[in-house]
């Protein structure tokens, strides 16, 4: 547990609904060290913005964490209360949201926003505060911060107000920070300066980062590690070459090969997976993703795969926060384990 | 913004010029006159006294006279009370009902505004339905009835506070009450439910993920974006409110506005109709400008033009 920024351990979260429990995450499992960058990619409601709202207490108020624990920088986040919580909220923890138009608030100025955030957590007076929001202004790569601060959100492009986010979001120095879909609701020339700035401020402040997107380009550019979630399990994790290069689990392969290709010719179609995602109120019972796997056994159906773990393919010895692992859960890993090992035992 | 204030007024005058009007001859149209109620007149000394307050004329006239006179500032003379003007009659008795009624009106917001936000923040639970309860009460109890259950109880049978007048400050505590009951509740209503909208938006979201505390997030955060209904309602309320409430003042005897008002239509006290007409109609225009510039200030996305 410890020397670990982040260690979740195999947390069970549900959402109660008039509708029944949705079983929103199952056993899920995550470790990252100070400073490392971690993407999570999945499609909608694959349980990627639940763990890390779970992370930093915002989750919504009829989700319960039923099993695990959840540690982040020694605290053991699922125990504490609400009151406690706030103290490392936006402190130790901070986070970014998808769409930057509405996550401002419109009625107060932008200053009055960051100065906030600086104030809620120490003792800083208002002057100080008000210096150090220009500060974060320039940061994030804001010109004219002394005029920006009088403004209000509405008076601001979608690129700006997401760097207004972000130094929100850096106005304590976190040691970590979650990107929820930052660059989603930008167009793409300023997906590319949002990424290029959160890439530029992980280097200068050597903060970690939880990347969630369901764009592997993202991802693929910033990322140490990478965990693919599917129907609340993380179904494969791994460092980024790891899953580009060496995908093991049946679904990174589909995700990967619906990425849209320069190179093809003109004409090709998109592959996309087929099926639909799995209804959480009545999970399947074996390995979720078998009812849309093509290379489906009949032991997928019935009981879930463990993990199995792979040799890990980047030995860059430039990138120093590589865990080192590479892990799926697949029964089709687990199968040939099982010939390598001729016969012998499942390796778990 | 001055160019949009001056706009406003300019409009409002002739929408007060278009109720002046209207009030006029519509009041003349209905039968009666203020001379025939009184006992033995003769018709010479009907003839008149219709002959001294220009009764006589025509009528195109008379509303001639009486709107070159109104341009002056001059409302005429009651034809009830003789010797005051209708000027007089409402600089004497507007500042009894304003003060009552924006007593009120301080009472519902301090009262209405806190009550909404904390029942749409514990949505559903028993907070919430207790506060539903009272509100549909407040709003579905007439204004009689509660003033007279709040007599009976604290003046009669208690024998806490005065039944009557506006001598002390604590005589004030009954009426206030009874006329703050139904904008309280109407207010915590509306409150409520622009506040649910608030408290689902992401930048409250974003507030919490601050670390702010939940009291600051309602009250700086959500109270500022929510508030903007009850700000609309406030204007047209702080004018029929302090331009004085018939029951109220009825009941509580109070001498104030709101009593003229209503006691001018069937004694066809023309230039008191006229007066009391023409004053809460400019007292609504004005309060709907005052609204609007509020606005502006409330949300800066809000431009006046």
């Amino acid at each position: 547990m410890e020397g670990y920024l982040v260690d979740i351990q195999h947390e069970k979260l549900s959402f109660f609904t008039p509708a029944g429990e949705v079983k929103a995450l199952n056993d899920v499992s995550i470790r990252m060290k100070e400073g490392e960058v971690l993407g999570i990619v999945g499609e909608s409601g694959s349980g990627k913005s639940v763990t890390a709202y779970s992370l930093m207490g915002l989750t919504a108020d009829n989700g319960k964490i039923l099993g695990g624990e959840v540690n982040f920088n020694g605290h053991r986040m699922d125990l504490m209360t609400e009151k406690e919580i706030r103290r490392i909220r936006g402190k130790e923890i901070s986070i970014i949201f998808q769409d930057p138009m509405t996550s401002l608030n419109p009625v107060y100025t932008i200053g009055n926003q960051i100065e906030e955030a600086v104030m809620v957590h120490g003792d800083k007076t208002r002057a100080q505060a008000k210096e150090r929001a220009k500060e974060l202004l320039t940061l994030v790569g804001i010109n004219e911060p002394d005029k920006r601060l009088r403004q209000y959100p509405h008076e601001l492009s979608g690129g700006m107000r997401q760097r207004v986010m972000i130094a929100i979001a850096l106005a304590c120095e976190p040691k970590l920070l979650i990107a929820d879909e930052p660059t989603t609701a930008l167009d793409v020339t300023i997906q590319a300066q949002i990424l290029e700035l959160m890439n530029d401020l992980k280097n200068k402040l050597k903060m970690g980062i939880i990347l969630i997107t369901h764009d592997l380009g993202v991802v693929a550019s910033m990322c140490d590690n990478i965990a693919v979630m599917y129907a609340g399990e993380i179904v494969e994790y791994g460092t980024t070459d790891d899953i580009f290069y060496n995908p093991q689990h049946e679904y990174t392969k589909g995700l990967l090969k619906s990425i849209p290709k320069f190179q093809e010719k003109e004409y090709s179609k998109l592959v996309p997976i087929e099926g639909q995602p799995v209804d959480l109120l009545n999970p399947p019972g074996g390995c979720p993703f078998a009812p849309r796997c093509d290379s489906c056994m009949k032991i997928c159906l019935e009981r879930k795969p463990g993990s199995t773990e792979f040799e890990t393919v980047a030995q860059d010895s430039q990138n120093r926060f590589i865990n080192g692992k590479h892990y799926s859960r697949c029964w089709l890993q687990e199968k040939k384990k099982f010939e390598l090992n001729e016969g012998k035992e499942v390796v778990r | 913004m001055v160019k949009y204030i001056v706009k406003r007024v300019l409009f409002g005058v002739i929408t007060a010029f278009v109720v002046a009007s209207l009030t006029f001859f519509i009041m003349n149209l209905v039968p009666g006159g203020p001379f025939l109620a009184e006992k033995a007149v003769t018709p010479q000394a009907q003839a008149a006294m219709e002959a001294k307050y220009g009764l006589d004329k025509p009528l195109f006239v008379q509303y001639l006279t009486y709107m070159g006179d109104l341009l002056h500032g001059d409302m005429g003379m009651s034809l009830k009370k003789r010797g005051f003007t209708v000027n007089d009659i409402i600089r004497n008795k507007f500042p009894v009902s304003a003060r009552l009624g924006g007593l009120a009106v301080l009472v519902a917001v301090f009262f209405g505004v806190p009550l909404g936000s904390v029942a749409a923040y514990h949505r559903g639970k028993i907070v919430d339905n207790i506060i539903i309860v009272f509100s549909t009460a407040g709003i579905a109890i007439p204004s009689f009835l509660s003033s007279t259950l709040l007599m009976y109880v604290l003046s009669v049978k208690l024998k806490l506070l005065p039944s009557l007048g506006l001598d002390d400050p604590v005589s004030y505590i009954m009426p206030v009450a009874a006329l703050a009951l139904y904008p309280t509740s109407y207010i915590a209503r509306l409150m409520r439910s622009s506040m649910l909208d608030v408290i689902g938006q992401d930048y409250m979201r974003t507030a919490r993920a601050k670390g702010v505390s939940t009291f600051k997030a309602i009250f700086k955060h959500a109270l500022r974006n929510a508030i903007l209904p009850v700000v609309t309602y406030l204007g047209p309320l702080l004018a029929s409110l302090m331009t004085g409430s018939f029951i109220i003042e009825k009941i509580f005897t109070i001498p104030g506005l709101g009593h003229e008002f209503v006691s001018a239509i069937p004694s066809r006290d023309y230039p008191l109709i006229m007066g009391t007409t023409i004053f809460l109609a400019c007292f609504i225009i004005l309060m709907n400008v005052i609204v609007d510039i509020a606005y502006a200030f409330i949300d800066p996305r809000i431009k006046l033009k």
